[in-house]
């Protein structure tokens, strides 16, 4: 696959090959599998530079919003490693997938904990940070710390336990989670890499994205790019669940059909009445739709995104508004109930899908519900109600054709069992 | 999503805002409110619904808008300082 000269000698000639990359030290990889695989990153080696690589990489955020790594990278102070005069900077690696359906961050952090370690320690080295965190729920946490402890070069990163919650691993709330043991977020005039925990700097990076990070430092952007395609390349972590056999966690190029990776988990396209895309903020895609592409630039046109690469499978059976409409009521439960517009919108935006989910025959309502979505959005402090809003103007978009059946009575899917 | 670096903006800090309404009645041309009372951009073609465009004729009428918040939910953002952070969840 790669066609890198460096690949041929030294430690680097443990490049992985195709798309089996952040599991190639298989599952629970100890500390000598790991190195065995990938061979030993040099942290003392990496400095600024890996910036220009993850830029050359192309590799973008793996946690929700997609946004490119060596942007955030960039938006750090540029430091020299004396400089007694600046506060210090921060690395914070993110472990709190919050969404419910996704399994891939705590499937990595037990089966390939040492390549997050090494994604921070190449982080922090490329910023100069001093100070390293590992933010995660508690399972994850108890692999991270045995991996910690199999090793010299890590014992600086500090473990701070993340609650379960939905916007517990929203990058404001990462931070107040630290600083203050609240996990949740805070208004914000300045970006985090500007003034983030107690003001210092701070560079908040999903474990995923790390442990591509962790990859690129070893390998370079070249090698990255060997998989997927020149608009989204590398590789990313999938979760699949729903009418599928068993809700699992695979590692897909970006030039990979959605329809395919269900049909890998065995799901049969006849047997599906949509997907949900990105997570409980994604979009809906139809099963006529599921010939894209997963990823961001294909997606775009759909009004969706990877996200946190979740892919749920609603079977033909089950209506989707009933289980939009039950989501979007657990959104509005995760609310923090600080802004107002979200602590008083969502649940109002649940009740309305919920009336139209369980039939209740006001053509007024569909309407009602998209006014009071679209008001929602960017009036908060974070994110949360733009998510929301766009889930429910994507369950009103696919699900068009079921809210007109339910105001003339009737529901077109067959709710068994 | 674009912030124009030459204008004012005034940042709402929606953790604090509790829609007592004052700023939209010192700023009726910029704020309105919804249902519950909090404050509603009325021109958002320019800045955001968090940092709600100001301009020069209004910045007298935005600075007692913040002074007299009884939350002090309110701040006005100077031209050309950086923006909110884009991305909510990592990305």
């Amino acid at each position: 696959m790669t066609q890198l000269a460096e690949t041929l000698t030294g430690p680097r000639m443990n490049a992985p090959a195709g798309a089996n990359r952040l599991f190639a030290a298989g599952a629970r990889a100890s500390y000598r599998s790991h190195v065995s695989t990938y061979g030993s990153l040099n942290v003392a080696e990496i400095g600024p530079d890996l910036i220009n690589q993850l830029d050359r990489s192309g590799l973008t955020g793996r946690g929700g919003a997609g946004f490119a790594v060596a942007r955030k990278f960039g938006a750090m102070p540029q430091r020299r490693r004396s400089s007694l005069w600046q506060s210090s900077a921060v690395v914070i690696a993110n472990g709190a997938e919050g969404e419910p359906r996704s399994l891939k961050d705590e499937t990595l952090m037990r089966d390939s904990p040492h390549l997050v370690i090494d994604g921070l320690l190449a982080a922090a080295a490329a910023v100069h940070a001093t100070t390293m965190y590992l933010y995660t729920t508690g399972t994850s946490l108890e692999s991270v710390a045995s991996a910690i402890a199999e090793r010299r070069d890590a014992s600086a990163i500090r473990l701070v336990e993340a609650p379960e919650t939905f916007i517990s691993g929203e990058a404001s709330a990462v931070v107040n989670a630290i600083q203050t043991g609240a996990a949740v977020p805070t208004d914000r005039v300045a970006r985090l890499t500007a003034s983030g925990l107690k003001q210092r700097p701070t560079l908040v990076h999903n474990v995923e994205t790390l442990a591509h990070v962790a990859l690129i430092a070893r390998y370079g952007s070249e090698w990255f790019r060997s998989a997927g395609t020149d608009r989204d390349p590398g590789t990313r972590l999938v979760t699949v669940s729903g009418a599928v056999a068993r809700d699992r966690v695979l590692e897909v190029p970006g030039d990979v059909r959605i329809i395919d990776i269900l049909t890998f988990c065995g799901a049969t396209e006849s047997t599906i009445a949509g997907v949900l895309v990105g997570g409980f903020h994604g979009a809906w895609l139809k099963r006529e739709q599921l010939g894209v592409n997963l990823s961001n630039a294909a997606l775009a046109p759909y009004g969706a995104q990877p996200g946190a690469g979740i892919l749920y499978v609603l079977g033909v059976n089950r209506c989707g508004l009933q289980f939009s409409a039950e989501i979007v009521r657990y959104l509005a439960r995760e609310s923090a109930r600080q802004c107002g517009p979200c602590m008083f919108g969502l649940p109002e935006m649940a009740t309305l899908l919920e009336r139209i989910a369980s039939g209740d025959r006001d053509p007024r309502l569909a309407q009602e519900l998209a006014t009071l979505s679209e008001s929602v959005i960017g009036r908060g402090s974070c994110h949360h109600p733009n998510g929301t809003s766009r889930l429910v103007m994507s369950t009103l978009s696919a699900f068009a054709e079921d809210a007109k059946a339910h105001l003339r009575g009737q529901c077109l899917r067959v709710e068994t069992r | 999503m674009a912030i124009t670096p030459n204008r004012y903006r005034l940042h709402i800090d929606w953790t604090k805002c509790d829609g007592r309404g004052l700023c939209t009645e010192l700023l009726p041309d910029l704020l309105g409110r919804d249902k519950w009372g909090y404050p509603v951009a009325l021109m958002e073609e320019r800045g955001s619904r968090s940092d709600v465009f100001v301009p020069s004729s209004r910045l007298e009428a935005a600075t007692d808008a913040v002074n007299l918040c009884p939350l002090i939910a309110l701040a006005l953002i100077a031209p050309a300082t950086s923006g909110r952070d884009a991305p909510a969840r990592d990305g």
